[in-house]
C-alpha cells in the first residue's frame, strides 16, 4: 500500500543523504521525495511517499526515526490528509492543437505560464488522480519536456505537525 | 520565505546527494564560508598557553573556569573537549590533515596515544577498548586513506553497538570538494555505517559537537559516531566556551520499559511452561549481567546467549544454556526451538542465530526488550514487545514475576539433551587439536583475563570452550565478522587494563591481517599474549568447502609462515610449537611472561569433523538440520530413534 510520510529534520547538511541513503541500504522504495525549509529555517520538512506492507512501513518509521538528525516522523496515511503536487509540462504547440490544449489547460484549472512561437509551458498542481488524467489528455498532443516536484502533503483538521 | 533563501539552504543540505562542483562552488559553501569569515577575525598568536589552562580541568568534570578568555587553537580546543570527555587514550596515526591535531596531543597529560601500525588497527583497538570498558573508544586518523581505514572498525562498532568516536582530519575547507590531495568525503562514505556524524563547520563548534559526539555514542544504543574536522579550523584561533550542556532535541533514545507491557510480558512468562531466556550484546552493553542473573535465578529460566552476550550469563551456571546458533550448542538449539515462550534480551534475530526464519521457534511467543524499536519486529513478529533499557525492563519485571515451581519437567528434559548432546571436542594422537588448546588456556588462564579474537574457525571454538562468569571480558567481531580483528582489539583492552591477562587468539589468516600491530605492542610495551592457531589455511572457508563444494580449493590455502620468527623480528618474545605434549607448559610458558608474547600453535588442517566447528547449522536451516558429525544431522539421529514422530 502507498503511504506518505511528513518527517521534520534538523536542516543539516547531509541529512537528506542520510535519508536516502537508509531507502537504499535497506530495500526501501521512494515513489517520491520532497524537501524543503519550513518557517524555522533549522527544520526541513520531508514528504515522502512511499510503498510497503504493514511491516516494511513500520521498518520505514521506525528507521527514520532513529537517525538522530529526525526529528518527527508521522504516516499521513494513517489519517485523513491533502496532498499535491506541482508539474510544469512544457508542450508541443502546433497550430492544429493549441486550441484544444487552452480548453484541456482551462477545465483542469491548470496555466500556460510560457509561451514561445512552437511550446506552451503548462503548470498545473493537484492530487495524483487530476494530475494522472490531465497528462493522460494531453500526451497525444505532444509532452516535450515535464517536471514533477513530488508530492507534498498536510493532514486535515486543527491538529498540526511542529517540532513540539 | 523568499525563494533564494530556500534554494541556499537546499544547496546546502543537499551537499552530500549531489556534489555539483566546480564554479558553482562558493555558492555551494555559502554558510561555511560565513563561518570562516566569522573565526577569522579571532585569529592572534598565543600557541602555547592551552597546556596550563588544559591541565587544569578535572576528569570528566568540565571546569567552568577553563574559559580563560584567551584563544585557542581549534587542535587545543579539541584536545581540551576530549579530555573534559574523560578521554585517557587514543589511537591515532597521524598524517597530513591531522597532525595538527597530534601536535596539541602532545602537550595533553591526560591523553595517552598509542601508535597503531595501520588505521585499520586503530579503529579497530578503539573497539576493543570499548567492549573491555563498556565506554568509548576514541581513534584518529588523516583525511583521504587514513580515514577509510578507519572504515571497518566504524561499520565493526556499528554491527555490534560498540561506543566509539572516530576523529578524522579533513583538506582544509577552502579546498573542500576539489579533488585536493587526501581529500575524501569520509562523512559521505560513512553515512550508512555511523551512528551520527559531524564535519566541523566553524571552530567555536568543537566543544558542543564532541560533547554530542560522546553524548551519542555511549547512550540509546551505543554505536559508531565520526567527527570530520578540516585542518584550517585545527589551525585556527578562538576564544570558546568549554562550558557546553547536551542539547539535541532530536535524539531522545527512550529507556524506560512501558510498565503494562512488563505486567504483560510478566503474565506470559508465568503462564508459560516452557520458557526460554535468550540473551545478547545488549545486556552487556546496557550491565545489566547481575540484574539478568537475578531475574533467571528467582524465575528459574534457562539463559542462552548469543556470540555477543557470551559473558552476560556464567558460562557455568546450571541455568547456563552456553551460545545458540549456528555452531552453537546443541541443547541451546533444541530447547529455544521447543520453547513455548522466548524471552528475548538484547539481541537481533540475527541469521547465524535463527538459520530458516520461517522455521525458528514455531510454536513459540516471544517477549522482547531492547532500546532499539526498530530491531522490535524486524526479522520476527513480537508479542510482547518491551521499548526500553533491558536493565531498566528486568528491574521492573522483578517486581512482577513469581518464581515458578512448574519447570521441573523442562529443565529436566533439557539437562538431559545436555547429556545426550554435550558441546565437547575430540582429541587426537600426534597432532595438536585446536579446540584442545583454547579448553587449555580456558583452565590455566586468571579468571579475570580477557579474550579476544579475530573471525574463522578459531573464533567459534573459542566461543565454544571458553567459559565467561563476567561481561566486557570478550572481544569478538561478531556482527560484521572482521578479519584481523584480535590483535588490535586486544591492544586496545590491555591498554586500559595494564595489569589484567589479555589474550589474543586468532587464526593465521586473522593474524596476519593486522599483524603489524605486533610493533606497537613491542614498542608501547603492551603484554597481549597472542596464541595463532595456524593451520596455513582459512578454515573456515575452507570447512564450508569440504561441506558444500566437494572440498575444491577455492583459494583457501595460505601456506605456512612461523610466527614465532615474525614475532622475532618485531623483538617479541615467541615459540613455535606442533606437539601436542607442548600446548600446556608452552601456554604456561607464554602466561608467564611479562611482555608481550605469540605463540605460534601449528597444526594440519583435516578435513574429517575434527578439524571443522562441530556442531554446525548449515546457513537458512532449522536446527533439525545440525550437523552433529561429519555425516550425522540431529534429523537423521532422531529419526533412527523414532524421536521425530513423537513430536
Amino acid at each position: 500500500m502507498q503511504h506518505t510520510i511528513s518527517v521534520l529534520m534538523n536542516n543539516h547538511f547531509g541529512v537528506l543523504s542520510r535519508v536516502s541513503g537508509l531507502f537504499s541500504g535497506r530495500g526501501f522504495n521512494i515513489e517520491s521525495l520532497n524537501v524543503a525549509e519550513t518557517s524555522d529555517p533549522e527544520i526541513s520538512r520531508m514528504t515522502i511517499v512511499t510503498v510497503g506492507d504493514d511491516a516494511k512501513i513500520e521498518q520505514i518509521t521506525k528507521q527514520l526515526n532513529k537517525l538522530v538528525d529526525i526529528i518527527k516522523v508521522v504516516d499521513l496515511t494513517e489519517e485523513n490528509f491533502v496532498d499535491r503536487e506541482l508539474v510544469l509540462i512544457k508542450m508541443n504547440a502546433e497550430a492544429r492543437v493549441r486550441e484544444e490544449m487552452l480548453r484541456v489547460v482551462d477545465l483542469f484549472r491548470a496555466k500556460v505560464v510560457d509561451v514561445s512561437s512552437s511550446t506552451y509551458t503548462i503548470e498545473i498542481t493537484g492530487d495524483e488522480g487530476k494530475i494522472s488524467s490531465f497528462l493522460e489528455l494531453l500526451s497525444p498532443m505532444g509532452i516535450k519536456e515535464i517536471v514533477r516536484s513530488g508530492r507534498i502533503a498536510i493532514g486535515r483538521g486543527n491538529k498540526s505537525l511542529t517540532t513540539n | 520565505m523568499g525563494l533564494t533563501s530556500r534554494v541556499n539552504s537546499a544547496k546546502v543540505f543537499l551537499r552530500h546527494t549531489f556534489r555539483t562542483r566546480g564554479k558553482n562552488r562558493p555558492h555551494l559553501f555559502e554558510k561555511q564560508w560565513l563561518y570562516f569569515y566569522d573565526a577569522g577575525k579571532t585569529i592572534s598568536k598565543s600557541e602555547l598557553m592551552t597546556t596550563k589552562t588544559k591541565n587544569s580541568a578535572k576528569k570528566k568534570a568540565p571546569s567552568k573556569k577553563s574559559n580563560t578568555g584567551q584563544p585557542m587553537k581549534g587542535r587545543d580546543i579539541l584536545v581540551k573537549a576530549l579530555e573534559n570527555e574523560g578521554v585517557t587514550v587514543i589511537f591515532g596515526y597521524p598524517g597530513g590533515a591531522s597532525m595538527e591535531i597530534h601536535q596539541g596531543l602532545t602537550l595533553s597529560r591526560k591523553i595517552r596515544m598509542v601508535l597503531p601500525r595501520h588505521e585499520q588497527g586503530g579503529s579497530f583497538a578503539a573497539g576493543g577498548y570499548a567492549r573491555a570498558t563498556g565506554d568509548v573508544g576514541v581513534c584518529l586518523a588523516t583525511s583521504g586513506p587514513g580515514a577509510t581505514n578507519l572504515i571497518t572498525g566504524i561499520i565493526d562498532a556499528k554491527m555490534d553497538s560498540i561506543p566509539i568516536v572516530a576523529i578524522t582530519g579533513q583538506v582544509p575547507s577552502t579546498v573542500l570538494g576539489s579533488d585536493a590531495f587526501q581529500e575524501t568525503d569520509i562523512m559521505g562514505s560513512t553515512f550508512p555505517l555511523v551512528k551520527h556524524s559531524y564535519m566541523v563547520q566553524n571552530i567555536a563548534d568543537i566543544p558542543r559537537v564532541i560533547n554530542e559526539a560522546f553524548h551519542i555514542a555511549r547512550t540509546g544504543r551505543p554505536g559508531p559516531v565520526l567527527v570530520d574536522i578540516p585542518k584550517n579550523i585545527q589551525q585556527q584561533e578562538t576564544v570558546v566556551d568549554f562550558n557546553v550542556k547536551f542539547d539535541c532535541p532530536s535524539y531522545k533514545p527512550n529507556l524506560n520499559p512501558s510498565v503494562l507491557q512488563c505486567k504483560k510480558a510478566a503474565h506470559a512468562i508465568q503462564t508459560a511452561k516452557r520458557p526460554i531466556i535468550y540473551a545478547g550484546g545488549g545486556i552487556v552493553s546496557s550491565g545489566a549481567s547481575r540484574e539478568l542473573a537475578a531475574f533467571a535465578k528467582k524465575t528459574g529460566i534457562p539463559v542462552t546467549t548469543t556470540v555477543m552476550g557470551l559473558g552476560s550469563f556464567p558460562s557455568n551456571d546450571p541455568l547456563s544454556l552456553r551460545m545458540l546458533g549456528m555452531h552453537g550448542a546443541v541443547y541451546a538449539n533444541i530447547a529455544i526451538n521447543h520453547a513455548d515462550l522466548v524471552i528475548a534480551m538484547g539481541v537481533r534475530f540475527d541469521d547465524r542465530v535463527t538459520g530458516k526464519l520461517a522455521e525458528f521457534c514455531k510454536n513459540a511467543q516471544f517477549i522482547q526488550i531492547d532500546i532499539d524499536p526498530t530491531e522490535i519486529n524486524k526479522n520476527i513478529m513480537i508479542d510482547v514487545p518491551i521499548q526500553g533499557d533491558v536493565k531498566q525492563a528486568l528491574k521492573v519485571l522483578d517486581k512482577y514475576v513469581e518464581p515458578k515451581k512448574d519447570l521441573k519437567p523442562w529443565l529436566k528434559q533439557i539437562n538431559d539433551w545436555k547429556k545426550e548432546f554435550p558441546l565437547t571436542f575430540e582429541n587426537k594422537k600426534g597432532e595438536i587439536v585446536p579446540q584442545a588448546v583454547v579448553a587449555e588456556i580456558n583452565k590455566i588462564s586468571e579468571k579475570d583475563a580477557i579474550f579476544s579474537v579475530g573471525v574463522g574457525q578459531h573464533q567459534m571454538w573459542a566461543a565454544q570452550f571458553l567459559d565467561f562468569d563476567k561481561p566486557n571480558n570478550w572481544l569478538c567481531s561478531s556482527g560484521l565478522g572482521a578479519m584481523g580483528y584480535g590483535l588490535p582489539a586486544a591492544m586496545g583492552a590491555q591498554v586500559a587494563f595494564p595489569k589484567r591477562q589479555v589474550i589474543n587468539i586468532e587464526g593465521d589468516g586473522s593474524f596476519l591481517m593486522n599483524i603489524q600491530e605486533l610493533q606497537t605492542l613491542k614498542i608501547e610495551n603492551i603484554p597481549v599474549k597472542n596464541i595463532v592457531l595456524n593451520n596455513a589455511h582459512l578454515g573456515m572457508v575452507a570447512q564450508w568447502e569440504d561441506r558444500f563444494y566437494k572440498s575444491i580449493r577455492g583459494h583457501t590455502f595460505i601456506g605456512d609462515a612461523n610466527f614465532a620468527e615474525v614475532a622475532h623480528a618485531f623483538g617479541i618474545k615467541s615459540e613455535s610449537i606442533s606437539d601436542p605434549k607442548d600446548v600446556g607448559p608452552a601456554l604456561k610458558r607464554m602466561l608467564k611472561h611479562k611482555g608481550p608474547y605469540v605463540l605460534d600453535v601449528k597444526y594440519p588442517y583435516n578435513d574429517q569433523c575434527n578439524g571443522h566447528v562441530m556442531p554446525m547449522i548449515p546457513a537458512n536451516h532449522t536446527y533439525l538440520d545440525t550437523y552433529l558429525d561429519a555425516s550425522t544431522t540431529l534429523r537423521d539421529y532422531w529419526e533412527k530413534k523414532g524421536h521425530l514422530e513423537e513430536e
